[in-house]
């Protein structure tokens, strides 16, 4: 007969909050770093420089294509051969900020270019400048038209955050290892700890949807397609 | 003290990329089987469909790595001493059959309601309806997404080195470990990803084009 014992793990809640947040901490860092890349990016694929272009291409291209803990393992035991050390914390920050940034730069370069051309040319006839251009006319309701996708994705970033405990980072997933490596009560530990990545995600998306029409691009823009 | 040039380095690489292979398609094709059953389920029975909502939401929505580990050891807890690369299979198969049965419940639902009530008032069954009228229709859209998912299964097999199942990353850090050249190694590994990926991801978007330009 299977027994199981929660009350073993849970007795361990201080590991499981602290895993927690520095899971949250982590997300949250990225998804604004992730997101600023992939602006970036998306600006130079639309209308940047055409010599611009091919590096953003393969960028995206090269991080889509390969698995996050292979990228991980490349930042953090790849990096330091050419002379880059970085703690396990920072390096699986970079690595989630440079797999968030590829993700969002397709998703926000399908925003932008269901731009109407009109808005830019009424923008212009304002006399405003290309920067207010972007970051005024085009870019927030761009953002509010990908805006589900890209919460999606961040989502998906923060669950795929559960690999960095292989190298060491102390989030949730290494502090549900931790304590199944004391009371030998994996599949409870990792029970529990699937429970809170659930609660997170959930979480996560309440809050996105109610961040982004608030401070990022408006009511009227979410509502109105 | 044993030299490995990059060339012993790539072909050990190669052999271990078939179990990635491997895996994969053992993913694919139990989460595609499992995935439709779920999402014939719930179109046939809309009782069971909250269950069916239940199963998406729960993989959709922890790691798949937990996923992993709760597979490994829930199998060891019943008292199957389970290989790793079986506890990987079945994980990831839980795991495609999440995503497919959610796109290609959006593929069912894309598909114009007249056809259901047309198919109905020629008084086809369920099956007949989804075989000859609904399922038809339902593919074309579908082909394109489902092919991109391929790609997030080959990723996620990735995963499966963590419990121990020798793939590609998995050997990669064996390499790692025997020569000490993690920048060259690990690059070499995310190469022989893109190559596997790429062409299925360039496939997918072929077949996205190609749907939006009938369409139109």
């Amino acid at each position: 007969m299977i027994s199981l014992d929660f009350a073993a793990v849970l007795e361990q809640w201080p590991l499981l909050v602290r895993g927690a947040a520095l899971t949250v901490a982590l997300t949250a860092l990225s998804a604004a770093l992730g997101t600023a890349v992939g602006v970036a990016c998306a600006w130079m694929r639309v209308w940047g420089p055409a010599a611009w272009r091919w590096p953003v291409v393969a960028y995206v291209e090269l991080v889509r294509n390969t698995p996050f803990i292979v990228q991980l393992f490349f930042v953090f035991f790849g990096l330091p051969a050419a002379g880059v050390k970085l703690s396990p914390e920072a390096a699986a920050l970079i690595a989630m900020t440079v797999n968030l940034g590829a993700y969002a730069a397709e998703i926000v370069r399908a925003g932008l270019e269901a731009t109407p051309r009109g808005q830019i040319e009424a923008a212009r006839s304002l006399a405003l400048d290309e920067r207010q251009v972007f970051l005024r006319v085009v870019l927030p309701p761009a953002l509010g038209r990908v805006w589900p996708a890209l919460v999606g994705q961040i989502i998906i970033v923060m669950l795929g955050s559960s690999v960095c405990g292989q190298i060491a980072a102390a989030e949730l997933s290494y502090q549900a290892n931790l304590i199944q490596s004391r009371n030998f009560r994996a599949f409870e530990a990792f029970l529990i700890g699937a429970a809170i990545y659930l609660g997170l995600s959930l979480l996560l998306r309440r809050l996105l949807d109610e961040i982004g029409p608030r401070w990022i691009f408006g009511r009227r823009a979410a509502t109105g397609r | 003290m044993v030299d490995f040039t990059l060339w012993d380095i790539l072909r050990n690489l190669m052999l271990a990329a078939r179990w990635t292979v491997l895996l994969s398609l053992a993913a694919f094709v139990g989460g595609g089987l499992l995935g439709l059953g779920l999402l014939l389920l719930r179109l046939a029975r809309p009782r069971l469909a909250p269950l069916v909502v239940l199963h998406v939401r729960l993989f959709q929505g922890t790691p798949l790595l937990m996923q992993l580990f709760l597979a490994y050891f829930g199998l060891a807890l019943l008292g199957l001493d389970v290989p790793a690369w079986a506890a990987a299979a079945l994980a990831l198969t839980l795991y495609a059959s999440a995503f497919l049965c959610e796109i290609w419940r959006g593929s069912v639902e894309a598909v114009p309601r007249g056809q259901w009530e047309a198919a109905g008032s020629l008084a086809l069954s369920f099956g007949e309806t989804m075989r000859h009228v609904i399922g038809p229709q339902a593919l074309r859209i579908a082909v394109a997404p489902t092919v991109g998912f391929l790609v997030q299964v080959i990723k996620g097999t990735a995963l499966a080195s963590v419990i121990g199942f020798v793939e590609l990353t998995r050997a990669g850090t064996m390499i790692v470990n025997a020569t000490f050249q993690p920048l060259a190694v690990y690059g070499c590994v995310a190469l022989m990803y893109f190559l596997l990926c790429w062409p299925v991801s360039a496939w997918s978007l072929h077949l996205e084009r190609r749907l939006r330009r009938e369409r139109v």
